[in-house]
C-alpha cells in the first residue's frame, strides 16, 4: 500500500490554493503553497466532517470553511479552537507535471 | 478566576486561561447539568441524527487535566463586588479576583395567554430532547417565528417527516440581518420541501389543551399542531449584572476589551453589548457561536491583563436542507449592494457604505460554496477596504487579489 497515486495535474491547482481529491472511498485535500510546493492531508476537518478543499489557504494554513478551524497543511498541526485533533498528512511529489500522493 | 455561564463562551474562556499559562484556580459555573457544549447542532443534528449526542467543548477528563472546576446545575444569584465574591443558588460563595459573566441569552417569551406544555422554546440540550420526541412522521409542528432557530428546526422536522407550518408576523422571513434576496431563496427552499410558510400575519390567539395547540391568525385562519415551537428571538441574561449595579444597554455594557465599569468584571458572548470599532464604535450585541468563542478567548486574555480590543468582524452561518448561508459584517451598514454569482447557483451580495467601503457580505449556496469568498470578504471588511464594485461583481477577479491591493 505504498503506491504513488496520481491526483491531478500540477497546473490544476493555483498557487496558495487547495483541491479535493477522492480515491478508493476516501477524500483528501491537495495543496499548492505560495512558494510552489505541493502537500496533501486528509480531506475532512477533524472537528465536524467538512471538506477542507472548500476552505481558504493563507500561507501554510488551511482554514475550515465551516467553523474556521485552522491547520498547518504542511505538518497537519491543529492551530486553535475549535479544532484540537491534527490532520493526517501524506507524502507528495510532482513528476512530469503530475501531482502524485503516497497513500498507505 | 470565576466564570459564570458554562456555554461556548464560558467554556472557551476557561480553556483559554489555561492555554495562556494561568496556574491559579479556575471555576466554571453553569446552570445546566451537562458539560460545556456547542449549541449550533441543537436545531440540526441533535434533531435528525439517530442518537442525540451532546457535542461537548471539553470532556470531564480534559477539565480535570486542566484543573478547571466545573460547578454544574447551579446558578449564580448575586455578586458582592466589594467582597469580590459570587453567591450561588446552593448557598455557597465563590471568591474571585477577576469575574467573567458569560450568562448567554434565553428565548424571548411570547407574551400571550393560552400557552401550555405543547408550546416550547429551544435553547438547551434538554429542550432539544423534548422537541425531538415530537418530530416524528405525521406529527404537525407549528413554528412561531421565521428566524434562524425556527427555520433550521423546520428543515429538521421536514427531514423527519413532520408536517410543518412556519408563522412569521413580519412581511418576510429573516427580516433582521438577512437581505431580502437571500431570504427569498430560503423561503422557496422551505416551500419546495413542503413547509407551509405564512408571513405578514400576527397571531391573535393560542389555545393549548394539552393534546394539541390551536393558533388563530389575524385573518381568522386556524393552525392546529401537535407541537408549537416559539423562536422569536433571544434576550440577554443580565439580571445578575444589573442587580450588582453594572450598566445594562441591550446586554451587559462592556468596553472594547469586554470589561464592565468594574475593572474586575468582564462580560462576553450573547449577554453583552460592546462597541465595534469598524463601524465607528456602534454598540452591538451578537448572538452567534463564533462571537461567543472569540469573546470567551479574548475575555480570558484580558482577565490576565492583555487589554486587547475586540476587533473581529461579526460572522455567522445557517444550514437549512442543502443550503448554507453565511454573513460577515453588519449588512444594515450598507447603502448599495453588488452581486457576485458563483458556481451552482450560489451568490454573494457585497454591501457597500456610502463612501464605497465594504461593510458586509451575505452569501448563500449549496454546501460550502460561499465559504471561501465570505471569509475573504471578512478580511476585506476588517481592512476597511473599498474595492471597486466591478471587481467584486466579477467572478473572474479573485477576491484574494483584492486583499493584497
Amino acid at each position: 500500500m505504498n503506491d504513488w497515486v496520481e491526483a491531478c495535474a500540477a497546473a490544476d491547482i493555483d498557487e496558495e490554493d487547495v483541491m479535493r481529491f477522492d480515491h478508493a472511498g476516501r477524500t483528501y485535500a491537495i495543496y499548492r503553497s505560495p512558494d510552489d510546493e505541493y502537500f496533501a492531508t486528509d480531506g475532512l476537518c477533524s472537528h465536524e466532517k467538512v471538506h477542507l478543499a472548500d476552505g481558504l489557504v493563507m500561507d501554510d494554513i488551511i482554514e475550515c470553511p465551516k467553523h474556521n478551524g485552522r491547520f498547518n497543511y504542511k505538518t497537519g498541526d491543529a492551530r486553535g479552537a475549535p479544532v484540537c485533533v491534527n490532520l493526517k498528512t501524506y507524502p507528495v511529489k510532482v513528476d512530469a507535471g503530475k501531482v502524485l500522493i503516497q497513500l498507505g | 478566576m470565576v466564570i459564570i455561564g458554562a456555554g461556548e463562551c464560558g467554556g472557551r474562556a476557561a480553556l483559554t486561561l489555561r492555554d495562556l499559562g494561568f496556574e491559579g484556580p479556575v471555576a466554571l459555573v453553569g446552570d445546566e447539568p451537562h458539560l460545556p457544549y456547542e449549541r449550533p447542532p441543537l436545531s440540526k443534528e441533535a434533531m435528525t441524527s439517530e442518537a442525540p449526542l451532546i457535542k461537548a467543548i471539553a470532556s470531564d477528563e480534559l477539565l480535570a487535566e486542566r484543573s478547571i472546576r466545573h460547578i454544574h446545575s447551579v446558578r449564580a444569584v448575586a455578586i458582592d463586588r466589594i467582597a469580590h465574591s459570587v453567591r450561588l443558588s446552593d448557598g455557597s460563595w465563590l471568591a474571585y479576583d477577576k469575574l467573567l459573566l458569560a450568562t448567554g441569552s434565553v428565548p424571548r417569551k411570547l407574551p400571550m395567554p393560552g400557552l401550555g406544555g405543547r408550546c416550547v422554546y429551544l435553547r438547551t440540550f434538554n429542550d432539544a430532547l423534548a422537541i425531538r420526541a415530537h418530530l416524528s412522521a405525521g406529527n404537525r409542528v407549528a413554528i412561531i417565528g421565521g428566524g434562524f432557530i425556527g427555520l433550521e428546526l423546520a428543515a429538521s422536522a421536514r427531514k423527519l417527516g413532520a408536517t410543518v407550518t412556519v408563522l412569521e408576523a413580519q412581511p418576510r422571513i429573516l427580516m433582521r440581518g438577512v437581505p431580502g434576496e437571500i431570504a427569498q431563496i430560503i423561503h422557496r427552499a422551505h416551500e419546495a420541501e413542503g413547509v407551509k410558510v405564512l408571513t405578514g400575519q400576527g397571531i391573535t390567539a393560542i389555545a393549548d389543551d394539552g393534546a394539541e395547540v390551536r393558533i388563530t391568525l389575524a385573518d381568522g385562519q386556524e393552525i392546529v399542531a401537535d407541537l408549537a415551537v416559539i423562536g422569536i428571538g433571544a434576550v440577554p441574561v443580565t439580571a445578575l449584572a444589573a442587580e450588582a449595579g453594572l450598566a445594562v444597554d441591550n446586554g451587559i455594557a462592556v468596553d472594547a476589551t469586554l470589561r464592565t465599569e468594574d475593572p474586575d468584571i468582564f462580560a462576553a458572548g450573547d449577554c453583552c453589548s460592546f462597541p465595534l470599532a469598524i463601524y465607528g464604535g456602534r454598540r452591538v450585541r451578537l448572538e452567534a457561536w463564533r462571537n461567543a468563542q472569540q469573546q470567551g478567548a479574548l475575555a480570558a486574555n484580558n482577565m490576565l491583563g492583555a487589554n486587547e480590543a475586540h476587533a473581529a468582524v461579526p460572522w455567522f452561518w445557517s444550514d437549512q436542507y442543502g443550503l448554507t448561508l453565511q454573513i460577515a459584517g453588519l449588512s444594515d451598514e450598507g447603502r448599495s449592494t453588488v452581486r457576485r454569482d458563483l458556481d451552482d447557483g450560489a451568490f454573494i451580495l457585497f454591501h457597500l457604505a456610502g463612501d464605497g467601503r465594504l461593510v458586509a457580505a451575505s452569501g448563500i449556496g449549496p454546501g460550502n460554496a460561499v465559504a471561501r469568498d465570505i471569509r475573504l470578504a471578512e478580511m476585506l471588511i476588517a481592512k476597511r477596504a473599498a474595492p471597486a464594485p466591478e471587481a467584486l461583481g466579477s467572478q473572474a477577479v479573485k477576491l484574494k487579489s483584492l486583499l493584497a491591493a
